[in-house]
Parts: C-alpha cells; structure tokens; sequence
C-alpha cells in the first residue's frame, strides 16, 4: 500500500483507490447483492413491497427445479433443460473456440514475421468494431435458407437442397464461437509469445514431432492462458443473450432469454434475479473445478 | 560412433545480406573443433547450418560423406546445445535429458535409467528429481549435455554454452567438456567468441571475422603463425607496427616503420608458404607482448627502440605495461609480477627490444577491435 502510493503519488493513487473502489461497490457488489435479495423474495406490485408478505422465500428457486404449482410434472423440464443446454452448449463452444483460436494463436506468437503478425491481429480485431447484434445478423445472412453460403454449395452441385443452418443451430454455434474469438486468442497469444522458441528448435532437435512438441511444451507453457481464455469465453458464452436472440432455432432457448423474459415480459424481477444467480453460481462452480482438475490457480488465470 | 563434418562453399544469406561467406572446413571424426570468432560474425548461423535449423543458400553440409541438403534437424545425427540452453522449465532433470527417448517410445523405466547414466557422465549423481530451476548455472550446463547426448549424436554442436557462467566456473567447465568429449568420443563442433575457451580446449581452430573463415588451424598455429592481421589481433593480444617493406633478403622483411626499421619473418599464408613480399609493400608487423623484453635481458633481440611509459597495469601473475613509441605506435608488453619494474614509472622513457624470430610480418588488412 505504502510502496502503491510512493509509486504513483498521492493524487493518482487516490484516485485509482477511489475509482477502483467505487466501481467494485457501486458498480458489482451492490447491484448483485441487491439481486441476490431479490432473489429471495416474493414478486409483489410496488404498494406492497416492504408489507407483511414481503418475507424471505425460495419460491424461485423451487420453481427452477420443480416448475409451478399448477404443473403436473415432478421437475421443471423446461427450464432446467434449457439451463443444462445452455452450459453443455457453452462448453462446446469454449472447446471449438480453443481448438480453433490456439493454432492462430501460434501462427502468429511464434511463426508469423511481425508484419504478418500485424495484419492479421489487425484483421482479427476489426470485424469487432461492429457491434455485436449487427455482426449476429450477419451471420444469419450467411446462414439462411436462400443465403451466401447455401447459395454457393448449390451453385457447386454439393447439396440439391437448402440446408436449414438455422434449425441445425449452426449458425447460433458459428455465432456464438465468433463472438467471444478474440478474448480467447489476446490470453493465448500472450501465453505463447513468451514461450522461448529455441525450446521448440530444441525438442525439434531431440526428434520430437510437432504434435509432441505442443503437447508436451506448448501446452504445458500456456495452459494458464488456456484456462483464462477457456473461462472468459465460457462464461461470457453462457451468459450471452444477442447472439442467441437472433440465431437460435425458433425452438431452441438460451437460458439468458428466460432470465430476460422474467424481468421484462413477465415482469417478475425477483424470479428473473433468482435465474441469473443460478446462472452464475453454477458456472464459477464449473470454471472452478475445471481449473482444480487441470491443476491451474486462480492467480495463474488472472497474471 | 562420431562422424566427420564438411563444410563445401558454405555461404548463408538473409536478403542481402551474407552471414556466412563461402566457408569450406572438414572436421575430422572425433574431433574438437571451435569457431572462434567476433560476435555476430556468423558462428551461430554456421551452426545452425550444420544442425539442419538453416539451409545453406550456397554448398553443401556433408556428414560422413553424405550431403545433408533437405534433411531435418532431426533426422540428421547431430545434437546442438544452445546458447541459452533451452532446457524444458516445466519438466525434472530425468525428463529432460529423457525426452529424445520419450519421444522415439522407450518406457519409463528405461528411460529413467538411461537419465541416470548421463547424470553420472556429467557428475549430477541423484539429481534427476529435481526441478531445472533449482539447479545452478553449471548444473543446468550439465544438464543440456547430458540432454543432448541422451539421443547418442555422432556430432555434437555447444553454440557458446559457457558464456552465462562466471569466470572460474567457466574454466572448470572446459576441463570437464573436453573430459566428457574424451570420454564418449564423438565429433564436438564448439563455439565461442572467447579465445581462451577456444584455445584451451580444441584440437583445431577456426577463426572467423564478418562471415568468412580466415584461418583454420591448430591453437598453436593460430597463436603462433596467425595468417591474417584479423588472427593475429583477435587470438591474443599483440603489437602493431604499420610500415612498409625496405628490403626481403633470405626469408627475413625489413621493415620501415616510423622512424626507425625493423626485421622480422614473412608470416605463413592460408596456403601454409610464406607470404612473398618486395620492397614498397604496405605490411603490419605483429609483435606479442610476451615476446617484448627491456633491451639488454635478452641476447637474441635484434630489434630495438624506444618508448615512454604510460601505465602499468597489475594483472595477478603478470603486469601489463603500456607504452608509446617515438613513432607514436602503442606498445604493451607484459612481465611476471615478480620481476623489477623500478626504473619504469609512468613517462619515463624506457629501450626495448625483441627478436626478430618473434616478429611476424603480413600484408595490411583488418584489425580485431579491441
Ligand atoms: N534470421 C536472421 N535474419 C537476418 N539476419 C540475421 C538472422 N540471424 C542472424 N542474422 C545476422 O547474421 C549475423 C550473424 O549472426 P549470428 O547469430 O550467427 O552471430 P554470432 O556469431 O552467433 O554472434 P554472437 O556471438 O553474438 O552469438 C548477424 O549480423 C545477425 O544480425
Ligand atoms: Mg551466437
């Protein structure tokens, strides 16, 4: 604390003190445990909030799991299939991110001159000036039943018929993996980029094969990256909402547009909170025993 | 098993620019062999020529005979150790020097063994457990020897392992590298921009200035017989006297230097004969400091002249002292520490005198930078 203010001077260590604690309060803690107390209580209109009823309940927990009242089945299939779909689908994504990501990754941390580097950070980062909902529909373009990519199989004779992308959930995994590409390969990079190349040449040199070499010492030197990146990506997967909204199949949900649909159409604030601290909870609980079954810290993760 | 390395008109490019110059060397089977040479003069880019990381943009690299054009770093049957040594940080002692094992699928057990054996070659007994960083400088040496020999090359390449080690560690080091170069008998093609390295350890030296090997030979020969200005000011020190050819008579150059004129041998040529000069020709003549002495200690001087004292310098066992001719050339000379230097206080004029079996003449060129 002494040696952070000797550093940077009074003036700017308050300030950043200042701006780091106002935004961690006001801007996380208080939202989220303002949620959190929602969570817990009953959805009543705005007269008699604070009254008698206004007690600490589950009941939104409870119909997470086991649906209304007026339900006749003994879970809530819906919601929680939907919730299951949702990180199973997150995880899959996270995995076709890495597989995808790690190879550029490389390409350019370690194989690429810098010019070449450059451009192609350079090509990466752009497309992301776009905004999110603009860049999911154009994906959909891409992917619709009489759209570019279609049209181009067709037009070579590979399919007779339209592919339904949509329906597939193509495009909402296209989409989804597209959208968080970069905050996989900037923890990925930086992990690869202070590899030492002469350990490459030097497994080379000891007859290693390229597969070797990655399994046993790239990887190995980047899995802390790799887990950032994996985290980030999962969690921000799980918990997106634009990109589902406009690729999902008619009939396919991501648990994000449930949580949106109780706070906005059904107007039920509380139940919305009680979802979205599900949605939470259960994914750090997942990023958490992922992270002690790859053997990875949290201070690894954040370096 | 060692192999025998040649170099054919080997030169490297990268763009326009030649780190390598049409180098030609045969390295016999067994040898100890060191590129000596100024640093970024082209060694490591050699050595990565021999090691199969570089194709040469002209010649050829041959093994054993066999042209190595278009054969990988890991199929050809050398072994190179970096100059930073590359150990894996993540990996344990054993599974570092086991890994070219791991990777052609020994098991466990043999490999473990394997390890243990190279441990006991480079005298790191019991400690195969342990994690590469808690090893020191010159145990983290040992154990990219012990890795690199783990794939049993015919040719080993050190590009300047030493050169993060301290000094006395460093003299320890040579010792046991050309101990261990003895005792497994293989080809080891070293590098290194330290004279001292290079000649306390090799058989043959190749000196190397800008890209271009200027003299391949014995340590005593390149001492001793340098063929270039380049030789004879980078491997150890020595003087300098600019001049220009009076007189050649039966093998002896007189030379004219400043005021005064000198007599000394025509050094030997890459060709191994004599250079043959004549009267107006622009020469150095070369004069090491141990070859100096105060005129009147030795019978055999010939040459003599004059000098004021500038320094002196005390080097452990011997003294340096530095000087300036009447010509104006900087002399330096060195004596044991023990003998008297009572009358040689700075700017003091002092006689000299060296023989001329000890002066070595060549025709002008580059000079090492000091
Ligand atoms: N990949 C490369 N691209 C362009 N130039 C290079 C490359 N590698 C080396 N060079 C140049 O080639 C010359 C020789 O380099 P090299 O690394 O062989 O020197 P060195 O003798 O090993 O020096 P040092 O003793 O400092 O290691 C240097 O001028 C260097 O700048
Ligand atoms: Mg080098």
């Amino acid at each position: 604390m002494n040696s952070f203010y000797r550093k940077n001077g009074p003036v700017i260590a308050t300030f950043f003190l200042v701006a780091i604690i106002f935004w961690l309060i006001f801007l996380i803690v208080i939202p989220q445990l303002y949620m959190l107390d929602l969570s817990f209580r009953p959805n009543l209109p705005p007269l008699l909030r604070g009254g008698p009823d206004d007690v600490y309940t589950l009941t939104h927990y409870k119909h997470f799991l086991y649906g209304s009242e007026t339900s006749k089945d003994a879970y809530n299939y819906v919601d929680i299939g939907v919730f299951l779909d949702t990180i199973i689908t997150a995880v899959l994504v996270t995995v076709i991110n890495l597989c995808f990501c790690y190879p550029i990754a490389f390409y350019i941390a370690k194989l690429a001159t810098p010019n070449t580097a450059r451009l192609l950070v350079l090509a990466l980062v752009i497309p992301f000036w776009i905004n999110e909902l603009l860049r999911s529909f154009a994906i959909r373009i891409l992917f619709a039943g009489e759209g570019v990519i279609n049209n181009i199989l067709l037009e070579l004779g590979l399919i007779t018929t339209a592919v339904n992308f949509i329906a597939l959930d193509i495009a909402l995994y296209t989409g989804l993996t597209y959208a968080y590409i970069l905050l996989m390969i900037f923890p990925l990079y930086n992990a690869l980029e202070s590899l030492d190349t002469n350990q490459l040449e030097a497994a080379k040199d000891l007859g290693s094969s390229t597969l070797r070499t990655h399994w046993r010492i790239v990887i190995p030197h980047a899995k802390a990256g790799i887990a950032s990146g994996c985290t980030m990506v999962f969690m921000l997967t799980a918990g997106a909402l634009a990109t589902p909204v406009v690729l999902s199949s008619p009939n396919t949900y991501w648990f994000t547009q449930l949580i949106y649909q109780w706070f906005n159409m059904n107007d039920n604030w509380s139940r919305g909170s009680a979802y979205s601290i599900i949605l939470l909870v259960v994914s750090v609980t997942f990023v958490l025993l992922m992270m002690r079954l790859f053997k990875v810290t949290i201070g690894e993760v954040v370096r | 098993m060692s192999a025998e390395v040649e170099l054919q008109n080997v030169s490297i490019a990268f763009g326009n620019f030649y780190a390598a110059k049409n180098v030609n060397v045969k390295i016999g089977a067994g040898e100890f062999f060191s590129f000596l040479g100024p640093s970024g003069c082209g060694k490591t880019t050699l050595l990565r020529a021999v090691s199969g990381f570089l194709e040469p943009s002209q010649g050829k690299v041959l093994i054993d005979g066999q042209d190595m054009s278009g054969i990988g770093p890991n199929k050809r049957p050398t072994s190179l150790i970096f100059q930073n040594l590359a150990l894996f940080p993540l990996m344990s002692v054993a599974d570092n020097i086991a890994f070219s094992l791991e990777v052609r699928g020994h098991d466990k057990k043999s490999r473990r063994k394997r390890a243990d054996e190279l441990l006991d070659l480079v005298a790191l007994n019991g400690q195969g457990d342990k994690k590469v960083h808690e090893l020191s400088g010159g145990q983290k040496q040992r154990v990219a020897i012990a890795r690199a020999l783990a794939v049993e090359p015919k040719v080993l390449l050190l590009d300047e392992p030493l050169s993060a080690l301290d000094l006395k560690l460093r003299q320890k080091m040579r010792t046991e590298l050309r101990a261990i170069q003895q005792r497994v008998g293989i080809t080891f093609i070293y590098i290194t921009h330290d004279q001292g390295e290079a000649l306390t350890m090799s058989d043959r030296v190749g000196v190397m200035n800008d890209g271009e090997l200027e003299q391949v030979g014995t340590c005593y020969d390149v001492y001793e017989a340098p063929c270039t200005p380049f030789v004879a000011t980078f491997v150890g020190e020595n003087n300098a006297f600019f001049g220009k050819v009076e007189k050649v008579e039966s093998g002896k150059v007189k030379v004219q230097t400043g005021g005064s004129s000198f007599i000394g041998q025509a050094g030997l040529g890459l060709d191994n004969k004599n250079y043959k000069f004549k009267a107006g020709d622009e020469v150095i003549m070369f004069v090491r400091p141990e070859a100096i002495s105060l005129k009147g200690n030795s019978k055999k001087a010939q040459n003599s002249f004059s000098a004021e004292v500038k320094t002196i310098e005390f080097e452990g066992n011997l003294k340096n002292i530095f000087l300036r001719s009447a010509e104006d050339v900087d002399i330096r000379f060195s004596v044991p520490s023990s003998s008297d230097t009572s009358g040689m206080e700075p700017s003091k004029n002092v006689s000299l005198s060296f023989s001329q079996d000890n002066a070595v003449v060549l025709p002008t060129g580059a000079l090492a930078l000091d």
